[in-house]
């Protein structure tokens, strides 16, 4: 067992550390959230320059021979710098269904694209009835001539009211399948609206659009999931940058706030609520690795209950050190032109993405029975 | 990064389980695995097992009876021996006043204590806290007064663990009361059945013996039994303190104790069907073995870095505070799980020191054995070693500068 991360990862997260510090301040990021598209496309070409839409992906993939670790590299340093840019939804989540779901040919032209940063795409899975349930695929397509009818409603799509690209879930005759959908086709119309945490995000009402089918007709579900564990590990490590931001912001602010004439980090209850602090970031840090070594697993079921204990863990710890946070700055975290408080809204955000923890504690509770009747 | 056990981490784990089945005798495994407090009789035998092996202190230098073992390998052996319900054998020797000895100790003092500990022939105890010093431990004020070639204690230590049973104490005591207070203290091995000392029982809330006063009245010390050198007693103990520092997260006992607490959600029912098909019991029962997988995760983390790791100290303060309390949520979800059984006093152990019983008391399931008194006793997890206030105290101060 490793922990420590091989020269070129050293490399890549200094190098998008740097562009965090340097390119990516707060008021900077404000500005963003007010403009057009609601992150910057000149990042976004940035981004592919400096190879990152690629780093998270194998060189069979089209990408650079990188995989989670680089994936939870890149995003812990978007968690911290509360980066708005697609790249969850995009490089991750999309780039990952369609290399688990499509055929050889759809793979090179999509997924090569998606690298290049040409094409941004998304994964139009998620549903309001969903809530974690991802085989629960209500949106349906037909068989029409050559190609498919699509009908149905997708909720709270992340990227995609920017995406060109949209990557459609839909219950075919025996399963799920996954459809390649022009964002501008006829019959698409995007709602879009913002998330808590600033970022655009568009639901998606498909009126007998026309889809062309990736990979196996049916047998898509797998793929869907694996891409959906990608991104929920991919959340997770943008939790734990957010998280570990806010620790130290936080512990700088104590260090200099005065009132009752001594400064604040001199009160030994607010010193014992930020070790708390520092607990739970450490812990959710290791259940990081742990959640990032589950990936490659091969059962499906034992990869999604430990995704789904690394979900609960790493996202009540956000949410709780996030708010302490808040509190511990006192009036100034609850504003709306200060850090703090807006990594509490990604926490939050993380926390009910891809099922809230009841789900995710019962989909683990579940494994654990199944482990205990197997052995009796 | 790649995060597997490496291969030979892992094989040597299978080597490790395959050799504990084959030693441990099974009448010891069977009263671990179910939980039961292991005997006197079953510790010393399973101590000469290990010892007959050169397993007794895989931790310590080879030339004084160890394996010199890394700290993962003697991780991995941990979470086989307490899958297997091995005994837990004397903490105070071989964790404790053993490397303090082999570190500080001089010659005589190596060859006249380090084999009867590998042995389990020698039992010890701390003589570290006082009435009045607890977590504030350097303010202790036992003194050792030097007479010829003998110190001359006097004073009172307490919540001294095993003194009852205890051949020798290691014990913190002044010798200089002019220095400032970390400054004259020493280290200095007593022996528990010398004129003057006395042992007086502390029964604690979960009707068991551990714990003690032990009064020291004029007690004559031979002087050759001080470790070290005079008034350098205080670093010697937080090299003892400081030693081991992922055996704090206890988390392979926990692991066992989880193994445990499943086995009785599997057969005790409520509303007709087992605890573990009961969503609202599962979903408690999965967050703590969540909790418990981030702590491992955690232990693996701090055994991989290297001293002087910046990141060390945040990594490995979370171990002791977390691990104590995971102990304590467990035990007590136990007793909830076990209903009746869980609120009723039944035996612990054949010929444990309980307190005098009130009323009789009566067989139950094997599973249900001692677990109440270990809900009860765990309520000290979060107390001992540096209270958990402490602990925060120390990371607002050494990790985050405050």
């Amino acid at each position: 067992m490793h922990f420590s991360l091989t020269d070129e990862q050293t490399a890549l997260k200094d190098s998008v550390q740097r562009f965090c510090e340097r390119d990516y301040d707060f008021e900077h990021r404000r500005a963003l959230l007010r403009g057009d598209d609601g992150f910057s496309r000149d990042h976004w070409a940035t981004f592919a320059e400096l190879g990152w839409l690629g780093a998270g992906l194998s060189e069979e993939d089209f990408g650079y021979g990188g995989g989670a670790v680089e994936t939870a590299i890149m995003q812990e340093a978007f968690g911290r710098a509360l980066v708005v840019e697609p790249y969850l939804s995009c490089a991750v989540i999309a780039a990952r269904a369609v290399a688990a779901v499509a055929d050889a040919a759809q793979k090179e032209a999509l997924l090569s694209a998606i690298v290049a940063g040409e094409t941004l795409a998304t994964l139009a899975h998620n549903e309001v009835q969903m809530r974690g349930d991802d085989a629960d695929v209500t949106t349906t397509a037909i068989p029409d001539g050559a190609g498919w009818r699509l009908n149905g409603r997708k909720s709270f799509i992340l990227g995609g009211p920017s995406a060109d690209v949209l990557l459609v879930s839909a219950r075919t005759g025996a399963g799920v399948s996954l459809f390649q959908v022009g964002a501008e086709a006829e019959g698409v119309e995007r709602i879009v609206y913002h998330a808590v945490d600033g970022r655009r995000v568009a639901d998606i009402v498909l009126t007998d659009v026309e889809g062309a089918l990736l990979g196996q007709a049916d047998a898509a579900l797998p793929g869907i999931e694996l891409a959906i564990d990608h991104g929920v590990v991919g959340v997770l490590a943008e939790c734990v940058g957010a998280m570990d931001a806010a620790l130290w912001l936080t512990r700088d602010y104590l260090k200099t706030r005065r009132q009752f004439e001594t400064t604040l980090n001199t009160f030994q209850v607010l010193q014992h609520r930020m070790a708390d602090m520092l607990v739970e970031t450490e812990l959710a840090r290791s259940m990081l690795l742990r959640a990032v070594a589950c990936l490659p697993d091969a059962d499906p079921v034992s990869r999604r209950a430990g995704v789904s204990a690394a979900k609960v863990q790493i996202t009540e710890a956000a949410v709780k050190v996030t708010a302490e946070a808040i509190q511990l700055h006192g009036g100034i975290g609850v504003t709306e032109e200060y850090i703090v408080g807006h990594f509490y809204k990604r926490a939050v955000l993380a926390r009910g993405l891809f099922g809230a923890s009841d789900f995710h504690l019962e989909r683990f509770a579940a494994q654990t029975r199944r482990a205990l009747e197997a052995a009796a | 990064m790649t995060l597997d056990l490496a291969p030979a981490d892992a094989a040597f784990q299978a080597e490790m389980r395959a050799l504990i089945a084959d030693v441990l005798p099974q009448d010891i495994a069977r009263r671990g695995r179910q939980g039961f407090h292991a005997t006197d009789e079953d510790v010393q035998r399973w101590m000469r097992i290990l010892n007959e092996r050169g397993l007794s202190a895989v931790h310590w230098p080879v030339q004084y009876g160890g394996a010199d073992w890394t700290p993962m390998q003697r991780h991995l052996f941990q979470i086989e021996l307490r899958a297997a319900g091995a005994p837990v054998p004397d903490q105070a020797a071989l964790e404790l006043v053993g490397p303090v000895l082999y570190t500080f100790g001089d010659d005589a003092q190596k060859a006249q204590y380090l084999p009867a500990i590998l042995n389990g022939d020698t039992a010890w105890c701390q003589g570290f806290s006082e009435p009045n010093s607890g977590s504030d431990l350097a303010s202790l004020k036992t003194t050792a007064v030097r007479e010829g070639d003998h110190y001359i204690v006097n004073g009172q230590k307490t919540w001294t663990s095993e003194a009852h049973k205890a051949d020798m104490m290691f014990a913190l005591v002044r010798t200089d009361s002019e220095a400032r207070p970390q400054a004259g203290i020493s280290f200095l091995l007593i022996d528990m059945r010398s004129p003057g000392v006395s042992v007086r029982p502390i029964y604690t809330i979960n009707e068991g013996l551990s714990v003690n006063e032990v009064f020291l009245d004029n007690v004559r010390v031979p002087a050759e039994n001080l470790v070290g050198e005079e008034n350098k007693g205080w670093g010697y103990a937080k090299f003892l303190l400081t030693n081991e520092r992922t055996m704090s997260a206890e988390t392979p006992h926990t692991a066992a104790d989880l193994a445990m607490l499943k086995a009785i959600a599997a057969v005790e029912k409520r509303g007709g069907r087992p605890l573990i098909e009961d969503p609202l019991f599962a979903a408690r029962m999965a967050r703590f073995e969540i909790d418990l997988m981030a702590l491992e995760a955690a232990v693996m983390r701090v055994l991989h870095m290297e001293e002087g790791d910046p990141a060390l100290n945040a990594t490995a303060s979370v171990l002791k505070l977390r691990g104590s309390e995971l102990r304590q949520r467990i035990a007590d979800l136990a007793v909830e799980a076990l209903g009746d059984l869980g609120l009723g006093v039944f035996p612990d152990v054949e010929g444990q020191d309980n307190m005098d019983v009130l009323a009789p008391v009566p067989p139950a399931p094997d599973y249900a054995a001692g677990w109440l008194s270990r809900a009860m006793f765990r309520r000290a997890t979060t107390i001992y070693g540096g209270a958990n206030e402490i602990q925060r105290t120390i990371i607002a101060k050494t990790v985050l500068g405050l």
